[in-house]
């Protein structure tokens, strides 16, 4: 499953996500820097509330009021043309940049169709924003194209989204996203509604897609055992950072963190939205009053005498040798630089 | 389509039901007001016109009341809505049907005017909020929380009166003779300034409230976030997408408040004496003149009834939702 990736599409650095302004700012996301390469499925877990939308919302600049990035850079490498920072583009190139690169399907899926339009409509408006130029003709045969490329009947393009049921409506955005051949399709939660099967079965399907198509997916989910078997690299988020980053069959084989290791060891309920994570005890940490140090230590098995009052930061561990990956843990000391 | 067939037949067992009732109420009030209003005007009446009002309000004492009844439809149908007594000898037919086209063309036009503008306001306001639209808000709010009878009086004392271009009171310039000409349709739009421009003022901040708190509503719904994602222009998605949405409980609204226009001027028309249905109620209200005002009442019923079926099919035409038993 691992393959060699070398060429970086979107490398995200050191980005700082508040919802508010001053002190009374929640920081939702803190120092992250993740870089995604050419092609790659990466995977984005954590706990409810660790920061995962947000950082998803915040590369995308789709952060709701009162959210803003504080600090950071988002740098994209188009296939030809020099990289540039998504966040310092202007209000028309953003526009243009939108979905033809970098495309998302949100965690509500299920309300992500206008209610008073077509599907038909809602996939060729997409077309029409990048491609002005292109016939009412070749953007339904696109829009027919990208229904049966998520395995829904052509007719079901006259439907109205109350029509279709909710994995038809989850299908159709995944379809829509791919509507322009985006080079980076971000999925933040895309089948929590569905039942196991139906999230198996998407979640295939869009693998085989970005094999032929070869787009990079940044996946994020509650659910890691989704994540070990559909990703190439995973990284794990606890309170609004990233805590460790490995290949997936690395971090399944070998957590390093002991977040990871619960995370993996917390049973995902079987249906619903929202999981219980029985393999961690204690509740995720309140942003407004982070604990000192790393702030998983008021819930850490393993804790030990640094980890109340020191940060540790996340980097390559010094007793590590094989496939890169890092890990922002006391137990794995990083010599920074 | 089953479903408007359902409404359809739930208006007009609607209508049946306050016909009978409009039928009922005069044969049950205490004493016998439009006998002696006939009694009074005795001698100005013909037999036909006594014989209308006896059917209408029930004075045949010797029928019984099922034929009553079958008598009252009979009549209806052939539009006999008995003699106005204010108008005599006018028939009320003929009054309402003068009446009518000054109010519908005053309050229907501004109706119309005040939702249109409105709601464009309120689209502005909710989309860029704290722009200077937005800004307008609680002045309109202000003016439309000012009773409107006092709006009216205000609106006169300041602006109409001697020597002003407005003029405080009626229709059109007395003298003239009303027709398609440019001296009557010039007096007759110069003396709806007035009373059309205090309408808007105080009915359209409640459009413009309603969808700008529709828009604000709609601006965070996650369909809205994926158009912004889509790099779709702003435009296509605060019309497309944001006013088309919030747009669908002020729909349903409006057509409600195209059935007051018959029935909810009659302060408008008392303050500017407009000739219209709701200041000739008022004067019939005055004079007891029952048959005017049955036959108002009737006007307003089926005004109100045919909004709500305007209503339905807007909502059915505009949200796809509700029609799915198609
Ligand atoms: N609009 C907002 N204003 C203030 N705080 C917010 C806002 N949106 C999110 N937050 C806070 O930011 C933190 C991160 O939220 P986010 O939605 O990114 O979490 P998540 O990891 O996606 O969780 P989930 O798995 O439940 O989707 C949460 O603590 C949340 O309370
Ligand atoms: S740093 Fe300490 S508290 Fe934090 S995860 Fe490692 S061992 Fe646990
Ligand atoms: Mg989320």
């Amino acid at each position: 499953m691992t393959r060699v990736l070398t060429r970086p599409l979107l490398e995200i650095k050191n980005l700082d996500v508040d919802y508010g302004l001053g002190d009374e700012a929640v920081k939702a996301v803190r120092d992250v820097s993740l870089t995604i390469h050419r092609g790659e499925v990466v995977g984005l877990a954590g706990e409810s509330g660790s920061g995962k939308s947000t950082l998803a919302y915040g590369v995308t600049r789709l952060l709701p009021p009162p959210g803003v990035v504080s600090n950071g850079s988002v740098v994209y490498h188009p296939p030809t043309g020099d990289p540039y920072d998504v966040l310092n583009l202007s209000h028309h190139e953003l526009r243009k940049y939108r979905w033809a690169e970098t495309s998302i399907v949100f965690q509500g899926a299920m309300n992500s169709l206008n209610p008073v339009h077509k599907v038909s409509v809602q996939l060729m408006d997409a077309i029409k924003a990048h491609e002005p130029t292109s016939s009412k003709a070749s953007r339904l045969a696109r829009a027919k194209e990208l229904l049966r490329l998520v395995g829904i009947a052509e007719d079901r393009l006259e439907a109205y989204p109350h029509q279709l049921s909710g994995g038809m409506r989850q299908r159709v955005m995944i379809g829509m996203a791919l509507a322009l051949e985006p080079q980076l399709v971000i999925m933040d939660e895309p089948t929590t509604a569905l039942d196991v099967v139906m999230q198996r079965q998407i979640l295939g399907q869009l693998v085989e897609l970005r094999e032929r198509l070869g787009f990079s997916v940044l996946f994020i989910t509650h659910d890691l055992s989704l994540l070990v078997e559909f990703s190439d690299r995973i990284a794990i988020m606890y309170g609004g950072r990233i805590v460790e980053e490995a290949p997936s069959a690395a971090i399944y084989r070998d957590p390093k963190h002991p977040y990871s290791e619960g995370l993996l060891r917390s049973f995902p309920a079987l249906r619903g939205a929202r999981r219980e994570l029985t393999g961690i005890p204690g509740s995720p940490p309140d942003l407004r009053g982070m604990p000192t140090g790393c702030s998983f230590h008021p819930r850490c098995p393993k804790a030990f005498e640094p980890c109340s009052t020191d940060l540790p930061i996340l980097g390559k561990p010094d007793d590590h040798v094989g496939e890169p990956r890092t890990v922002a843990c006391w137990l794995h000391p990083v010599t920074a630089g | 389509m089953k479903f408007l067939l359902q409404r359809f037949a739930f208006y007009l067992f609607t209508l049946w039901a306050a016909i009978t009732l409009n039928f009922f109420i005069p044969r049950v009030m205490p004493g016998d007001p439009v006998s002696s209003l006939i009694s009074k005007n005795q001698g100005r009446l013909t037999s036909d016109a006594i014989h209308s009002l006896e059917v209408l309000f029930g004075l045949d004492k010797k029928q019984s009341l099922w034929d009553q009844y079958i008598g009252y439809w009979q009549q209806l149908f052939k539009g006999d809505l008995g003699m106005s007594f204010t108008f005599f000898p006018t028939p009320v037919s003929e009054v309402i049907s003068q009446s009518l086209p000054w109010t519908v063309g005053l309050v229907g036009i501004t109706t119309i005017l005040s939702f249109l503008i409105g709601t464009a306001l309120g689209v502005g306001a909710g989309w860029k909020r704290g722009s200077w639209i937005d800004s307008l808000l609680p002045a309109t709010t202000f003016l439309s929380s000012v009773p409107y009878f006092w709006l009216g009086l205000v609106a006169i004392a300041l602006l109409a009166g001697p020597g002003s271009w407005f003029p405080s009171s009626g229709g059109f310039t007395p003298g003239l003779v009303p027709a398609w000409d440019h001296y009557f349709i010039g007096s007759a739009i110069n003396h709806s300034l007035l009373p059309a421009a205090t309408i808007l003022i105080s009915s359209m901040s409640g459009w413009m409230l309603g969808m700008r708190n529709m828009m604000v509503t709609v601006a965070s719904e996650d369909y809205i976030t994926v158009a912004h994602a889509k790099g779709l222009s702003d435009k296509r998605v605060a019309f497309s997408y944001a006013a088309r949405n919030a747009l669908l409980p002020n729909v349903s609204g409006f057509a409600l408040s195209l059935g007051f226009i018959v029935g909810g001027t009659l302060l408008v028309e008392i303050v500017f004496s407009y000739p219209g249905v709701g200041y000739q109620l008022f004067q019939g209200v005055q004079a007891y003149d029952y048959p005017l005002m049955q036959g108002i009442f009737l006007v307003i019923t089926i005004s109100v009834l045919v909004a709500n079926l305007l209503a339905d099919v807007a909502y059915l035409l505009l949200d796809p939702r509700t029609r799915k038993s198609g």
